[in-house]
């Protein structure tokens, strides 16, 4: 995958404690752990923004190892189910969760990681392809994986180099997981370009970030929309940081107002803001909005980035010509993924997209090319730069209480409507534990019924009075 | 409603916790204190005593107990 032949000496990787290694050390101990993994074969990846888990990743991926990668803090019983489905030969894991699982052995140990032999006898085929698994973002207790190829992987990363105009000294400080799509995507894209990865767990309300960003000059990060309202609360423009050159943003849509207010102070001060849009199942990236046009074009997400093509097509399948009509997004690129994985024999399964993706989103080009992502075709949300598929979380209530629900809302707030009182706790305790996300996320309203038309549908339009 | 009263009020209501177990808190010390938490807990501590806190009195508010240092230290805040 990388080849780090051409920056040997300098440093590919620095935490917050102080560690660091130079690429030659990087690939040298990403060749020593993928002599004990030994063959091609699966691992799940329990991953943090720290050097073992970036080694770990580096050593699966030049090695023709297979990683799923999962959060660290991935719930227990998710990742109980995820083991028994897909049977993975290792687990990469932080040594504070090594104790979590007696029946393996740890066979190796490095950089705070530790190598686990899973008792597993099955072993799925891997297609030749196969580069790594990820979840589908805002995964609700899904065991349904992304199956990436190593060539999209290659393609989306060089793509980010050649737009972004990355080199090897930029320095990017990590602010979103490194099993999320748009943060790994950070990490793959400058790897590629030589550059050095400023690892740290501390959140951007920790005081420790700030200083290790300063400290090392990081000159660019990355933030779903909840990251920008955060660095708005933080007075963040006011901060004197001449290292910091870019920002970029993905992960749903900002509001038009914050886009604005972000590039034009970007103008102001001699930053790049960079609106990205793409998903996991286009390995990251589909689109960019070039920092020129930032303020001119704000709410726009841009174009295709280089090497990808976009269209709209409208319900017939029509490609649609006209500026400002409405039409589900296609994108064509060679960084569409393979496909989706349900159980461990789709893991041998080949190529399913052919190189083109129906986004799911709804959107509309101006005179000028530029894209607007307007809606959605189906109902999901983003929850903190996750997307959470409502119907899949209607099942999921269902299914553990019993119960009718309907859920619906806005981006960062999701509501479910039930008709037991006695249940608006464990219905929100539930959903807090499936997803990991924030409580203010959701909101259990109790109604009367579940409003319905007579075929049984649930009329949502009907629910939007409770929170528009 | 005395100062502290209105403080472990903050508290209670932006990270849906229970009253007496706020003295002990710290920034991720429960799983609604993460980021998100802090930002509604900021913005319910400047709704109650009606301030703009600084950057880094935000950034440095990690813990129940530093709130009130920082909150009487920079803001004239009693407790």
């Amino acid at each position: 995958m990388w080849n780090f032949e051409n920056h040997k000496n300098r440093l590919a990787v620095i935490d917050d404690k102080g560690a660091s290694l130079t690429y030659d050390q990087l690939n040298k101990e990403s060749r020593a752990l993928a002599n004990v993994v030994g063959d091609r074969c699966l691992v799940f990846s329990l991953c943090k923004n720290g050097i073992g888990s970036v080694l770990g990743y580096v050593s699966f991926l030049n090695h023709g190892i297979v990683p799923v990668m999962l959060n660290s803090h991935l719930e227990t019983e998710l990742l109980e189910h995820l083991l028994e489905i897909y049977q993975p030969s290792f687990l990469w894991v932080p040594e504070e969760r090594i104790r979590q699982f007696p029946d393996m052995d740890c066979v190796y140990q490095i950089f705070g990681y530790g190598l686990l032999r899973t008792p597993y006898h099955t072993e799925y085929p891997l297609y030749k392809e196969l580069g790594l698994l990820l979840t589908t973002s805002g995964s609700t207790g899904s065991p349904k994986l992304v199956r990436q190829s190593y060539e999209n992987i290659l393609v989306n990363a060089t793509s980010i180099v050649q737009y972004l105009e990355l080199n090897e000294m930029e320095r990017p400080i990590t602010t979103l997981p490194m099993n999320y799509t748009y943060g790994l995507s950070i990490i793959n894209s400058h790897l590629l370009a030589g550059a050095t990865l400023l690892l740290t767990e501390k959140s951007l309300m920790q005081k420790e970030f700030w200083e290790f960003l300063k400290e090392e000059g990081a000159t660019s990060f990355g933030g779903v929309p909840y990251t920008y309202e955060i660095l708005e609360k933080l007075r963040f423009m006011k901060m004197d940081l001449p290292k910091l050159k870019t920002m970029t943003q993905a992960g749903g849509k900002l509001t038009p107002k914050l886009h604005e207010k972000f590039a034009r102070y970007a103008k102001e001060n001699g930053k790049k803001f960079i609106v990205m849009y793409g998903q996991c199942e286009a390995t990251a990236r589909m689109g960019y909005l070039p920092f020129e046009k930032a303020v001119e074009k704000k709410g726009s997400m841009g174009i295709a980035i280089p090497g990808g093509v976009f269209h709209l097509i409208d319900t017939e399948g029509n490609v649609i010509q006209t500026p400002y009509v409405t039409g589900e997004l296609v994108y064509e690129g060679k960084n569409v993924t393979l496909g989706y994985a349900e159980c461990g024999d789709d893991l041998r399964k080949g190529d399913e997209r052919h190189g083109e993706l129906q986004t799911g989103d709804m959107a509309q080009f101006d005179e000028e090319g530029y894209y607007y992502i307007v809606g959605r075709k189906k109902r999901f949300l983003k929850i903190y730069g996750n997307r959470v598929n409502l119907d899949e979380t209607e099942r999921m209530i269902k299914g553990h209480f019993g119960i009718e629900v309907a859920s619906a809302g806005m981006d960062d707030k999701l509501y479910l409507f039930i008709t037991e009182e006695a249940l608006v706790e464990p219905v929100k305790d539930f959903m807090i534990k499936k997803t990991g996300f924030h409580p203010n996320a959701f909101q259990v309203m109790i109604i009367d019924k579940i409003p319905k038309n007579d075929s049984g549908k649930i009329l949502y339009r009907e629910l939007e009075k409770y929170y528009g | 409603m005395s100062n502290k009263e209105n403080y472990i009020k903050a508290f209670v209501e932006a990270l849906e916790v229970a009253e007496d177990s706020v003295e002990q808190l710290e920034y991720q010390s429960v799983a609604a204190w993460d980021s998100v938490g802090h930002m509604s807990l900021i913005a319910a501590i400047e709704d109650t005593f009606d301030i703009m806190m600084d950057t880094d009195d935000i950034i440095e508010l990690d813990s129940f107990k530093k709130g009130m240092e920082i909150l009487s230290e920079n803001y004239g805040i009693e407790f």
